[in-house]
């Protein structure tokens, strides 16, 4: 009640619906910041096109105490907020457990029994991430607009796992799994034996190959608007949202980034804007100074 | 062993005299390869014995023949973007199965070669793949069964929304067999023996080194293919300040050697051909024409493509690496994240990517159900189908109007008019004033019908066996009529002998 008290300090400008200077929160205020919350709820809405959504935007930005009830409806629906601008309008996510929260289970029925199932579809959709926002710059940058295609994103994948594929020959590495114990396959091996694609009877994509599993990735993308549909070539063309920048950078490469550090793979990092090369710098030919700050 | 004294010479354990069994996988490395390439025929045996399982008598087939022709056929139509497409493969290979079974129905030949093709991509498995298992030694001598994957015939995806297929470099090499070399000097070494066929004239030989030759160059330009696809794709993922300027260079250099070379060859065996007297030499020379073409047409595909990609790399450099540096840096999705986790267990790989997914698929709002409309929603009876589609809307028809210049009834008349014994023609100027006692206007009608006798339809009455035809012949008379003018044509009716004309069509057919 203190920070009330002084976010209604009377320099600061009346808002409209609440008296100033009561920290009164009236039916009307949480109305319309749980409408707010709601129209966030609908990821494919753009403030752009609906007044009532701006306004509300408008008020959550001049309005800080009824930020902050917004913010609290949020939460307490089990949602993290994670950007209120025009541009992304009011951007949240499913909290962890939460009832909006996406199950495996759900996205994908055979994702729930098989393993292999499970981590093809989680690797698309990493995939589609690290296609869409390629280099550190892009997923910092809140102007880029990332461009991915189905065949795009499964070749990216295949170009990745076959050099993998090539290393392990150069090495004189046997990299077929061993028959009683699938878990210890290396998860490129996985990716790489699915076919690419398939024809089925009624004409249409084969759910089980990589594109498949990638077109459903993206389509449940824009289905969050998180992606634009943009064309049909390669596959399916598909274009970021600034909600899907937002959600790849605040939540979902830290979360991974955090099981791989646990899993004590990745090397830690000074925070700067430096691409690490991969642990063996076999060929990495190829330096900042040729203009291609790359790695191989 | 009991007394050791008596054997004082330890004699030779069993295993000692013996070449020591390789245990390591060095040395096991070998036994692996042969093993995996023993693999890769296995689904075409497979096929042969599987054929009993077939619905029907199927054992007159060589399944696994069908096979290698099948994986012969998608080798040849590959194409430097795309692949074969699946019912050309059939098509073509049905000839081949025909020939084995000539008797059976072209149905069933044309089943058995798709059963073969679906069995090479095994359709039925999620990986369309194939699976064997075999057993290695580990470093530390434990012996361990091992999973190997593979693929003979994969489907891609093609340009327009397509699936076209290919074959994997396994297939290649069963078909081809110990291709797993240089694909450069093997290139020359088969076309120096080419060369050397041709000039001693031993074409059946030149034919096998030359489709030798072609499977190479189709591998050769498979290989690059990928290369280049990978550096349209992402330009951090090939090395382009030495790899790749030096492949495309070698290349560029390989292409222009063979097309020279290749075109040496061309001028030979067209020699060949159009000297040789014996025929199956000129076949046989005709068909090695064909396959250097081909080997000329890839090429110059080969080449077009290697001269694309210096632009295509600038052009994604400019987008990739000049742009203007931002503010903050973001996670390297690929680097930090993707490239990481690839080469990981599965078992691992699966806890990152379970989190990037639960993190990265946003929400989903949960859809929530009444006791009330459940109800409803199960009471409801099903809406009936439409078996026949939407109901057509009734066409807005607006009658023309009849333009016509002579009604039905005049044209009645005016065939009557004109419906003459054969034995009693008339002239026009008779018909012409009778007609007009009936109608002013029939007079018009009937000149015209009279005109066109004039060149009678003699060969449509033939074709459709009419007993009689009207004619009108022009004897030199001037008609003498008020609105007419002309000759005064004698108008008559032919009869045609039906039953003859018949007879002749019958003859003739």
């Amino acid at each position: 009640m203190t920070e009330s008290a002084e976010w209604s300090d009377p320099t600061a400008t009346a808002p409209q619906g609440a008296a100033a200077g009561t920290p009164a929160v009236s039916p009307a205020d949480t109305s319309d910041a749980a409408r707010l919350v709601a129209f966030g709820l609908q990821p494919k809405l753009q403030p752009a096109r609906d007044q009532e959504y701006a306004d509300l935007l408008r008020r959550y930005r001049e309005d800080p105490p009824f930020a902050r009830l917004a913010d609290a409806v949020a939460t307490g629906l089990g949602l993290v907020v994670l950007e209120v601008s025009p541009r992304a309008g009011m951007a949240v996510t499913a909290a962890e457990g939460s009832v909006f929260a996406v199950r495996m289970g759900d996205y994908a029925r055979r994702a729930a029994s098989d393993t292999a199932d499970r981590f093809l579809h989680g690797l698309a959709h990493l995939a589609v991430a690290a296609l869409a926002f390629p280099r550190p710059e892009d997923l910092a940058d809140d102007g880029y607009i990332g461009r991915v295609t189905v065949n795009g994103v499964d070749a990216f994948v295949r170009q990745a796992c076959r050099r993998l594929e090539q290393r392990a020959e150069e090495q004189g590495e046997n990299t077929d799994p061993a028959s009683d114990a699938p878990g210890l396959e290396a998860a490129w091996r996985v990716w790489a034996r699915r076919s690419a694609t398939g024809a089925t009877k009624d004409s249409r994509r084969l759910a089980g190959s990589t594109t498949g599993i990638v077109a459903k990735a993206v389509a449940f993308l824009a289905d969050s608007g998180f992606l634009q549909r943009t064309g049909d070539e390669g596959g399916g063309t598909y274009r970021t949202t600034a909600r899907y920048q937002l959600q790849v950078r605040d939540m979902a490469s830290s979360a991974a980034m955090g099981e791989l550090l646990e899993l004590g793979v990745v090397p830690v990092t000074d925070g700067s804007a430096t691409l690490l090369p991969p642990d063996d710098a076999d060929d990495l030919d190829l330096v900042a100074d040729a203009g291609l700050p790359f790695h191989s | 062993m009991t007394s050791p004294v008596t054997h004082p010479v330890e004699l030779p354990r069993p295993g000692s005299a013996l070449p020591r069994l390789a245990v390591g996988p060095a040395a096991d490395e070998g036994l692996a390869r042969r093993l995996r390439a023993l693999a890769c025929t296995a689904p075409l045996h497979d096929l042969d014995a599987r054929k009993a399982n077939l619905s029907g008598e199927f054992s007159v087939y060589g399944m696994a023949e069908v096979a290698l022709a099948a994986i012969d056929l998608v080798t040849l139509t590959m194409d430097f973007d795309t692949g074969a497409d699946h019912e050309q493969i059939v098509t073509r290979l049905t000839p081949r199965v025909a020939a084995q079974a000539p008797r059976r129905p072209v149905a069933e030949h044309e089943r058995v070669a798709r059963w073969v093709l679906e069995s090479l991509i095994n359709v039925g498995s999620v990986d369309r793949g194939f699976r064997a298992v075999y057993g290695t030694f580990t470093a530390d001598g434990v012996y361990v069964r091992r999973d190997y994957d593979f693929k003979l015939i994969e489907e891609v995806p093609g340009p327009g929304g397509g699936v076209y297929l290919r074959t994997t470099d396994e297939a290649v090499n069963v078909l081809v067999g110990a291709l797993d070399t240089d694909v450069t000097s093997a290139q020359i070494a088969a076309e120096v023996k080419l060369e050397v066929l041709i000039n001693r004239g031993r074409l059946a030989d030149a034919q096998l080194a030359a489709e030798q030759a072609r499977y190479r160059t189709v591998q050769y330009s498979e290989t690059l293919r990928r290369a280049l696809e990978a550096t349209r794709r992402n330009v951090r993922a090939v090395d382009w300040l030495r790899t790749v300027p030096d492949m495309i260079a070698e290349a560029l250099e390989h292409v222009a050697d063979r097309y020279r070379h290749e075109n040496a060859i061309l001028t030979n065996i067209r020699k060949a051909r159009d000297e040789s007297e014996d025929p199956g030499q000129k076949r046989r020379a005709a068909e090695l024409v064909d396959i250097v073409k081909d080997c000329i047409r890839r090429h110059t595909q080969l080449q077009s493509r290697l001269l694309e990609a210096g632009p295509l790399f600038r052009a994604e450099q400019d987008r990739q690496a000049f742009a203007a540096p931002a503010r903050t840096a973001g996670t390297d999705l690929y680097g930090q994240l993707l490239a990481p986790v690839l080469p990981l267990p599965l078992e691992q790989s699966i806890q990152v990517t379970d989190a990037f997914f639960a993190h990265g698929t946003g929400l989903r709002t949960p859809g929530s159900v009444r006791v009330g409309d459940l109800v409803d929603l199960l009471l409801t009876p099903p809406a009936e189908r439409e078996h026949l589609g939407a109901e057509m809307p009734e066409p807005d028809l607006i009658a023309t109007p009849d333009d016509s210049r002579f009604s039905e009834g005049q044209l009645a008349a005016a065939k009557e008019l004109l419906d003459l014994p054969p034995d009693a023609p008339r002239r026009l100027s008779g018909l012409l004033a009778e007609a007009r006692r009936q109608d002013p206007d029939l007079p018009y009608l009937v000149a015209l019908l009279a005109i066109h006798a004039a060149s009678p339809p003699v060969g449509t009455a033939y074709r459709q066996g009419e007993p009689r035809l009207l004619f009108a012949v022009d004897d030199g008379a001037e008609l003498d009529d008020p609105e007419f003018g002309g000759a005064d044509l004698i108008v008559g009716t032919a009869l045609l002998d039906a039953a003859g004309m018949a007879a002749d069509r019958r003859d003739s057919a």
